[in-house]
């Protein structure tokens, strides 16, 4: 039987549905995992997606012809069965069950198995074939608990408010900060989000998920920041946006912090190692939960993971895509935080 | 360790100085003398010996970790450090060990060296199961012997002063010869070293150094200096900065990494000082003639540690006396530098032996006629010009408080290179392509265009950060083959490649070999064909 998804230079396409999965070119039919950038562009002529997903959607890529669809909810298209399930990853985030003929296929997306406020639990769906990412995809990457981290940055707020010091807090606007504020004791003092942050907490808010309450830097009185935790986007670290917080200390929250390398790369004063994807283990649990006998790699430690589902007697395989690491911020994502950062 | 280990995660984070010395007090505060011992030792640049060879460090963490090789392998190179790769491998500790640095270093870790395999493995397996990530990251730096940290000496030297309420150059002074790795820090070094000052301290130290007074590159015009007059003007040479040391009829050799080399130069350790004495100098080899040999001729004697008389004819070296710092047993820093001259010019005029050498003292009465002499240090096999001024006290490090000292070099040779391998950093720049090889175009009939690409050097830094992510991208779609962590690829990036020296090396690929390579800039503007070739290149050779 033919292969139900293939890579062609716009995107991974599903042949027989005849449309497209995150594709990185513009297309006719796009089914889009998340709303992070490189999985969500603009310039497709129909977009499918998460009924979840869709205010986030919407506040990024403005007015295009969008369709949401109901977690597990089923839409027939071609001859194709399509359905979305939650994949843990961001609010509305989403993998992708294709059946076609009594074959199916599940492309992951973006995902992590441990529990987020912020988002709909990821779901193990029962497939033939899963395309997976594998961003971290090594077996030093192991999550320590999303409590532990979030102890230690509540922790190192406290012991900054106490010493009368702003704490910075750098992190991807859209879901890794969202869910560092649910988390937040904010008992220790006022938090205080960056431009970017806020309009989509405001997104998140409408959508339920609680957070705790959050200002914008203009609304807040200058001795209040000696004890604020400001949330930012990556790219106002170093800008003229910073200077108002005075001898602060920042600190950067990211799955590649586990590394001293990256951390010092970062040249922050911590990094904390928080990750809306799966570590090893993780990956390795979603693989067998779904039972499939053919995985194909996607994003990330491909070869590696490839070369060690193989000895596992799984029947793998490579995708090459465009899709990147918000975790590291691509550079769209980069330029419209800057672009926030002139405007506040 | 697990206090060391705070301590060290706390220093690695932040790059704020107060920050750092905020830490380090914390630490010498709370914990017990013997382990603080140990803790200074490290924090202040001592490297143990490796007690387990890399090899068998590594078979037994994938053993453990219950890893193939090669999956080792890839996760190693994503993290670019052994040590820490192993720390992240390793399964969760069933245990939790209570032990201090000090009874881990002395009874736990030194044992190891030139034990039986066996026992290695179960002690490495056992020690390992109860530490958690950062501890074993520590344990395996200190196992493996490659443990550094991300603190200076002197702000180890000021936490400790401030701890002791003592005066940080005092600090410094007691701490000379502290991480030779000849006598083994203990509770009562710690404690003498954080003591008050006493009368006797001086007659204690037998053959501990001084501190190093070091030079600030001059970037400033030199007129910004004032008079000429004002200033002792001598050649930099390129040898290894050294100090010999005459106390209770004995000598010292000690290098600037505060490395004891006495037993590598016999013929100064035989040098016929007054007792009592202390010189600051250069180690040059010097055949015959007005030009000392280049400094890969005295690599060839650094590492020797048995030297054969054939060795010592062959490569013989001299001392050129720049200073001296303790005159008849007594300490003559806070001296002017003037009057320390004079001292010396005595001294060396006494010793009267042709090895030790007094560096000449260059008179011009205008900056412009030293410009114009400073033009000839290629020629005569030196950097530059080392300007010191005249009423300077001999400071400790890179002090400017009693007078500065400033070597003005003359600029390095340059030649645009072609990037043709590269292969992943570590520490900062771990998964990122940052060490490369550089070639340059050589003659081959047998190649396409009648030459190729001959490699000739490697450079690790010199560009920015944002540079170095460009070319890494440039890198992973330019690759041609991967040799485990090494990549070759298309040529098509062209460097201004810097450095300091040239001499022929029948050692290299190329036929010859340069000192400090470094990149200048990224030459975007070139095409590879631009590129210079070894025939330039080996047209440098004086």
């Amino acid at each position: 039987m033919d292969d139900l998804v293939v890579v062609r230079k716009e995107g991974l396409y599903c042949v027989p549905g005849q449309f497209y999965i995150d594709p990185w070119r513009p297309v006719e039919r796009a089914v889009i995992t998340h709303a992070h950038a490189d999985h969500a562009r603009v310039g497709h002529r129909h977009y499918l997606s998460a009924a979840a997903g869709l205010p986030v959607l919407q506040a990024r890529l403005g007015p295009v012809n969008i369709q949401g669809l109901a977690y597990g909810e089923r839409l027939t298209h071609q001859g194709v069965t399509i359905s979305l399930h939650p994949a843990g990853h961001v609010l509305g985030s989403a993998q992708v069950r294709i059946e076609y003929q009594g074959q199916v296929w599940v492309a992951s997306g973006d995902y992590k198995l441990e529990a987020d406020p912020t988002c709909a639990p990821f779901e193990a769906v029962r497939c033939d074939t899963f395309i997976t990412e594998s961003t971290f995809g090594l077996p030093i990457y192991r999550w320590q608990a999303q409590q532990e981290i979030l102890d230690d940055i509540n922790a190192w707020w406290r012991t900054n408010a106490q010493a009368g010091r702003c704490s910075v807090m750098l992190c991807y606007a859209f879901g890794k900060a969202q869910r560092i504020l649910s988390g937040l004791d904010a008992s220790i003092g006022p938090i205080v989000c960056h431009g970017a942050v806020q309009a989509l907490n405001t997104v998140y808010r409408d959508c339920g998920v609680a957070l705790p309450p959050t200002v914008m830097v203009n609304e807040v009185d200058k001795t209040a920041l000696r004890n604020a935790i400001v949330i930012a986007p990556p790219s106002a670290a170093g800008s003229p946006w910073m200077r108002r917080f005075g001898d602060y200390s920042d600190a950067f929250a990211s799955g590649w912090m586990l590394l001293r390398g990256a951390r010092r790369r970062r040249g922050v004063d911590r990094g904390f190692v928080l990750s809306d994807h799966a570590d090893w283990p993780g990956l390795m649990q979603a693989i067998t939960a779904t039972g499939a006998q053919r995985v194909i790699v996607t994003h990330g430690s491909t070869a590696v993971m490839v070369r060690w589902l193989r000895q596992q007697g799984l029947l793998a395989g490579g995708f090459e895509t465009e899709y990147g690491d918000e975790e590291t911020e691509s550079a769209t994502e980069a330029d419209a935080a800057k672009q926030e950062v002139n405007d506040a | 360790m697990r206090d060391f280990a705070r301590l060290y995660a706390e220093l690695d984070e932040t790059t704020s100085t107060s920050r750092k010395l905020a830490a380090l007090q914390a630490y010498f505060r709370q914990v017990s003398p013997e382990n603080a011992a140990w803790a200074v030792y490290f924090l202040a640049g001592g490297k143990p010996r490796q007690a387990v060879p890399t090899k068998l460090l590594r078979q037994y963490a994938t053993e453990f970790a219950g890893l193939d090789d090669w999956l080792f392998d890839e996760c190693y190179h994503a993290v670019g450090d052994l040590a820490e790769t192993i720390a992240l491998i390793l399964p969760a500790p069933t245990g939790r060990s209570e032990v201090g640095l000090a009874e881990w270093v002395e009874q736990r870790i030194a044992p190891l060296r030139g034990a039986a395999p066996e026992t290695i493995r179960t002690a490495l397996h056992a020690y390992w199961n109860a530490l958690e990530t950062r501890e074993r990251f520590l344990l395996t730096k200190l196992i493996g012997g490659g443990f550094r940290v991300g603190v200076s000496k002197l702000l180890v030297t000021r936490a400790l002063a401030a701890l002791a309420a003592v005066d940080s150059k005092l600090i410094a002074q007691r701490l000379m010869g502290w991480t030779d790795g000849r006598v083994s820090p203990t509770a009562a070094g710690f404690l003498q070293l954080i003591g008050e000052p006493h009368a006797g301290e001086h007659a204690l130290r037998g053959g501990q150094p001084y501190p190093f007074f070091l030079a600030h590159p001059l970037q400033a015009d030199p007129a910004t200096l004032g008079a000429p007059a004002d200033w002792l003007v001598e050649w930099k040479y390129d040898g290894m900065r050294a100090q010999l040391l005459r106390r209770d009829g004995q000598s010292w050799l000690w290098s600037r990494g505060e490395d004891l080399m006495t037993e590598r130069f016999p013929e100064l350790a035989r040098l016929p000082l007054p007792e009592g004495t202390v010189i600051d100098g250069e180690i040059l080899v010097w055949q015959a003639g007005e030009v000392p040999s280049p400094f890969a001729d005295l690599q060839k004697r650094m590492g020797r540690k048995t030297v054969s008389a054939r060795l010592m004819a062959d490569l013989p070296v001299v001392l050129v006396a720049y200073d001296v710092l303790e005159c008849d047993g007594v300490d003559i820093r806070h001296l002017p530098q003037h009057e320390r001259r004079t001292l010396l010019e005595q001294l060396v005029l006494k010793v009267n032996v042709p090895i030790l050498r007094l560096s000449p003292s260059i008179v011009a009465d205008s900056w412009q006629a030293l410009a114009a002499i400073r033009t000839e240090s290629r020629a005569r096999g030196v950097e530059g010009l080392m300007l010191k001024q005249l009423s300077s006290a001999y400071g400790v490090g890179r002090t400017k408080d009693g007078g500065t000292w400033w070597k003005w070099k003359i600029d390095p040779h340059t030649i645009d290179a072609v990037l043709i391998y590269a292969q992943a950093g570590h520490g900062r720049r771990a998964s990122l392509y940052t060490d490369y090889t550089f070639g340059v175009w050589d003659d081959d009939p047998d190649a396409e265009g009648g030459r190729k690409l001959v490699p000739f050097a490697k450079a690790y830094s010199g560009l920015t950060d944002a540079e170095i992510a460009q070319v890494d991208a440039l890198i992973r779609k330019t690759t041609i083959e991967k040799f485990g962590p090494v990549r070759s690829v298309r040529p098509s990036m062209v460097f201004e490649i810097g450095f300091e020296g040239i001499a022929a090396s029948s050692r290299h690929k190329a036929g010859i070999a340069v000192r400090f390579p470094r990149i200048l800039r990224w030459r975007e503007d070139k095409s590879i064909g631009d590129a210079d070739t070894l025939a330039t290149l080996k047209g440098m050779l004086a």
